[in-house]
């Protein structure tokens, strides 16, 4: 079958898909974005998470037949999909990828795709989250290296630096 | 080739490299500061931005034109002969490009192995483990693979199943390998054992005399899986000469190319190798996996092919951690000294021989733990049976000693009605301690200090689900509780514990090993400014060694721009990410190497510049800042002048100080260059009614030589800490009694997620071992073997229960 949707504000298309592919393996074998990761393929590490009209979802887990004629945001355009929310000029590396970067909160960075698109959709929904409320919005998310407290430090740096941004340096 | 430094264009040593040899003796002690982001810097990560952005190339992320996908048939069974196997069905479906058993095996040699080469490449006439690859499928779609995988019949006929110590070493046991010719075979007292190491000084019987208290134990520990992210995969491509590229995630390209070359029947020169990326590898990735399959496919069909395992075959696809039962006895006089350790370990290597003889000596060697005890009588072995083979887990033969020890340690100071803490620091070892083995350790050793550390740090808050709570007085986050948002109780029931461990972990190869690495740097000028490239094949997993080799470099050749080198096979051997060594090893070679580089440099400055100024032949000269100065500071020459048109490039192999083994029948000799310590306090909150476990604050303290970047030191203690977690109370890989895995999901098999771990607060000492580049001591895996038993011995407080196994389960704490 062909599925026609729209992929980091682009219109893609992709033909031959067999009815029971995964929108990640979409995402990844045929339209060239491996940023989403295949950690299990099952919905529990959240390695894979897009978000699918604005919902944060694992991409394993939606049949690319249910992507047809929605707006999904990957990795890839995480940066340009906030600075989109924002009204700013668009950039190389967001504010919670580059938070990521600044607290050490990247080690094997498999988890670090899902873990950015889910904290960044954190942010914008809750714009000043205590420690519960990051733990709670990021339990769908493994990570096998960090021990999680960097990643902790990580968005609550994004979370700052989104609320006062003329901080960034 | 100048101005390039960016790309992967640079080319081996070429002619005017220089080469040399160097060792531990060689090298100072002491880093220099001159440069940004050197030594000691939190550096960032040079693949950051990439991994942020998602562009980072995995092992899994390969693309190829015309590329096939691979797919493997496992054995259902634990134990069966394989009576036939039919390709036909599979084969005729469209899109199968091959189907590949035993009998296509090209070369003579059909096994291979990490040390005993007894894991057959493809089963041939019988399977001795659950998930044992039987056939190769490559097709031109993943599913179009897996379809005809399940096409292809195997008649099978099921053997009797060896499964613990008892049945492995009957009389009449099946033996999972007949006729073995292997170095331990002579040895051991039974066919199933692949090795045993004891470890006998002083008289134990004697000391058991003096001893006031003694008290016994036997604790088993779960199978525990390394469950790294990204799932074994790689690319295989055919090459005109015959040969094949495959780029890989693995933690030792050389090792896994001596490996693979004999059972592809072609020279090591024609299997090159290239890292890709790696999504984690914590000991599973030291084995090969999927390596041979998808270079016999794609020499097979001629087309490049794609193999990448989904979580579960890859719970099948790699080795675990030993799951041991371990019985202890540990003597002690009335005012708290140690008497004698009696020890007894047996570790379950499964169906073939992985790394388990290493592992049975540093179990055998370490399971004293921390101590100092002069008489001790200590057994370890590890077994064939036909559970899932088990090898390198983070913490290696160590995790599962310091577990049954630091328990015993609470058990005897409960006897002897002293602090837990006290009884361990009267007993710490420290610098110049004697080991079982007869090693004196002639390094830093902060035991007790350590643990005064963690133990001086303030308590988190008691009941801090209430000063989580927004809403006032009697309001209640649930989730800071044990349940959590299962919403099980809103604080009654439920009792705080702290506990206390300490372990000791060794860094590096052991007992005799060559443990080398190679390096190869290159300075040159481009653009006006002197850069450097710094080649190994180093396997960088996650752990930061890209970073620390940036590091480096930047302090002995003062250079800011270092570009990393992807790690390939067209370098000499960096040995493997593993045992704590690489920051050591390879850290040591890059460093080795750059002053063969810096001496080059230095004398090509006097030929040229010599003459003008005295102090290029009479003064220490440093490179600094991109320039040659004295010791004085004064700058002599840019590094640019003196470079010119012409890089300067080395390689050379650096090696620690040789280690002997150990004596087979008294385990005596100098068996590790290095040791690690880690200390942990947990604090825990149990719902005693429930026997849930809410883990508050796991805090450790940890000696580390030199921080060479310490965010990423913290980084991996923080990690370490989690897994050991992750063993107290959640991680175990379940088999039947018939061997087979019951639970090979991560719905089933359960690590810990962000609202499972709590705060990690790290105390990073900085000790210098005068052996080691910088100081430095390997920091990977110390922290990995205290946490699981403070966090045991924190639950043990809560709930008065004796505890013995890990993982630990709520039927554990409450009757059921």
């Amino acid at each position: 079958m062909r599925v026609t949707f729209t992929v980091n504000g682009r219109r893609h298309e992709a033909d031959d898909v067999w009815e029971g592919e995964s929108l990640l393996y979409v995402l990844r074998e045929r339209l060239g974005l491996p940023g989403s990761k295949n950690a299990c393929e099952q919905g529990e590490c959240g390695s894979c998470t897009v978000r699918l009209d604005g919902e944060p979802v694992c991409a394993c887990l939606v049949a690319a037949g249910q992507a047809e004629g929605r707006d999904v945001v990957t990795v890839e355009g995480l940066a340009g999909y906030e600075a989109a929310r924002a009204g700013t000029a668009p950039r190389e590396v967001g504010t919670v990828q580059q938070a990521f970067l600044d607290a050490g909160a990247v080690q094997c960075g498999f988890c670090t795709p899902g873990l950015v698109v889910a904290a960044d959709e954190l942010i914008e929904r809750n714009p000043a989250p205590s420690d519960a409320d990051i733990r709670e919005a990021l339990s769908g998310n493994l990570c096998r290296c960090t021990g999680y407290e960097k990643i902790l430090d990580a968005v609550r740096l994004a979370a700052g630096r989104a609320a006062a941004p003329e901080e960034v340096s | 080739m100048a101005g390039t430094a960016d790309t992967t264009a640079a080319t081996g040593a070429g002619a005017g490299a220089r080469t040399g040899t160097g060792t531990a003796g060689a090298t100072a002690v002491g880093a220099r500061t001159g440069t940004p982001d050197g030594v000691g810097a939190s550096a960032r990560r040079p693949d950051g931005t990439l991994k942020v952005t998602g562009e980072f190339a995995y092992s899994s992320d390969l693309w190829h034109e015309d590329m096939l996908w691979g797919c493997t048939l496992r054995s259902p069974y634990a134990h069966a002969e394989i009576v036939s196997v039919d390709i036909g069905e599979a084969l005729a479906q469209a899109g199968v490009h091959t189907v590949l058993t035993y009998d296509d095996l090209p070369a003579e040699r059909k096994n291979y192995g990490l040390e005993i080469k007894d894991t057959p490449a493809l089963a041939h006439g019988r399977v001795r483990y659950h998930g044992e690859p039987v056939a190769l499928v490559a097709a031109d779609h993943p599913e179009t693979a897996r379809r005809a995988a399940a096409k292809i019949r195997v008649e099978y006929r099921e053997l009797p199943v060896v499964h613990d110590e008892d049945n492995a070493l009957a009389e009449d046991a099946p033996l999972l390998h007949a006729g073995r010719e292997d170095d331990h075979a002579a040895h051991v007292p039974h066919p199933n054992i692949v090795h045993r190491q004891p470890v006998v000084r002083g008289d134990a019987d004697a000391a058991a005399r003096r001893a006031d208290v003694v008290v016994t134990g036997t604790y088993q520990v779960g199978m525990q899986d390394q469950a790294f992210l990204g799932p074994e995969s790689g690319l295989a491509v055919p090459a005109e000469d015959g040969g094949v590229d495959l780029y890989i995630a693995t933690q030792w390209l050389h090792s896994d190319r001596k490996q693979i070359a004999p059972v592809l029947g072609l020279p090591e020169e024609k299997v090159r190798m290239t890292l890709a990326g790696v999504g984690g590898a914590f000991g599973g990735r030291e084995d090969l996996s999927m390596q041979i399959h998808a270079c016999l496919l794609a020499l097979r069909t001629g087309k490049p092919v794609k193999m990448v395992y989904n979580r579960f075959e890859s719970f099948f696809g790699h080795v675990h951690r030993h799951p041991a039962t371990l019985r202890y006895e540990h003597g002690a006089t009335r005012d708290g000294r140690l008497t004698h350790v009696r020890c007894r370990i047996v570790l379950d290597g499964g169906a073939y021989a992985s790394a388990s003889p290493a592992v049975v000596g540093n179990a055998a060697s370490l399971s004293v733990g921390p101590y100092v005890v002069d008489d001790v009588d200590i057994e370890a072995l590890a077994l064939y049976t036909n559970n899932p083979p088990c090898g390198a887990m983070r913490g290696f033969g160590a995790v599962q000693a310091c577990f049954a020890y630091e328990a015993q340690l609470d058990k005897l100071a409960d006897r002897l009605g002293m602090d837990p803490v006290e009884l361990r620091q009267r007993n710490a070892m420290a610098q110049g301690a004697v080991m079982p083995t007869g090693q004196v350790v002639d390094s830093p050793a902060p035991v007790a200090e350590i643990l005064r550390r963690v133990k001086a740090l303030p308590l988190p808050p008691e009941r801090q689900w209430e000063a989580a709570a927004e809403g006032g007085r009697g309001a209640v986050d649930v989730r800071a509780l044990p349940g959590g948002l299962s919403n099980t109780t809103r604080g009654e029931g439920v009792v705080r514990g702290v506990g206390y461990a300490v372990g000791i972990k060794n860094v590096g190869f052991s007992e005799g090993f060559d443990d080398y690495s190679t390096a190869r740097v290159r300075l040159e000028a481009a653009g006006g400014e002197p850069v450097a490239l710094v080649h190994t094949a180093a396997a960088e997993v996650g752990q930061g060694g890209v970073t620390v080799h940036q590091q480096i470099v930047r302090t002995e050749l003062g250079v800011g721009h270092v570009t990393v080198h992807p790690a390939d096979t067209r370098v000499g051997s960096a040995g493997s990410t593993s045992a704590s060594r690489q920051t050591y090893v390879t850290g040591g070679a890059v460093r080795h190497v750059c002053g063969l580089v810096r001496e080059e440099v230095l004398e090509r400055g006097r030929a040229r510049f010599g003459a003008h100024h005295p102090a290029w032949t009479s003064a220490e000269l440093l490179l600094e800042g991109g320039k040659v100065v004295t010791s004085g500071g004064e700058v002599l020459a840019s590094l640019v002048e003196v470079l010119g048109d012409e890089p300067v490039e080395a390689v050379g192999e650096w090696r620690h100080r040789p280690t002997e083994p150990f004596d087979l029948t008294t385990g005596q000799g100098f068996g590790h260059v290095q040791y690690s310590f880690a200390a942990h306090r947990a604090v825990v909150e149990v719902d005693i009614e429930l026997g849930l476990v809410k883990v508050v604050e796991l805090a450790c303290a940890q000696d580390v030589g030199k921080a060479v970047n310490p965010d990423a030191v913290v980084g991996q203690i923080q990690g370490g800490t989690t897994q050991g977690l992750g063993l107290a109370v959640m991680e175990e890989i379940l088999v039947d009694p018939s061997g087979r895995v019951r639970n090979p999901s991560f719905t089933d098999y359960l690590i810990p997620t962000i609202l499972d771990t709590p705060t990690i607060p790290v105390d990073v000492l900085e000790l210098a071992d005068e052996h080691a580049p910088y100081g430095l001591r390997g920091a990977g895996e110390a922290p990995t073997l205290s946490s699981t038993p403070a966090v045991l011995a924190a639950i043990r407080a809560a709930t008065g229960r004796e505890l013995p196994r890990v993982p630990v389960r709520p039927e554990h704490i409450v009757d059921v």
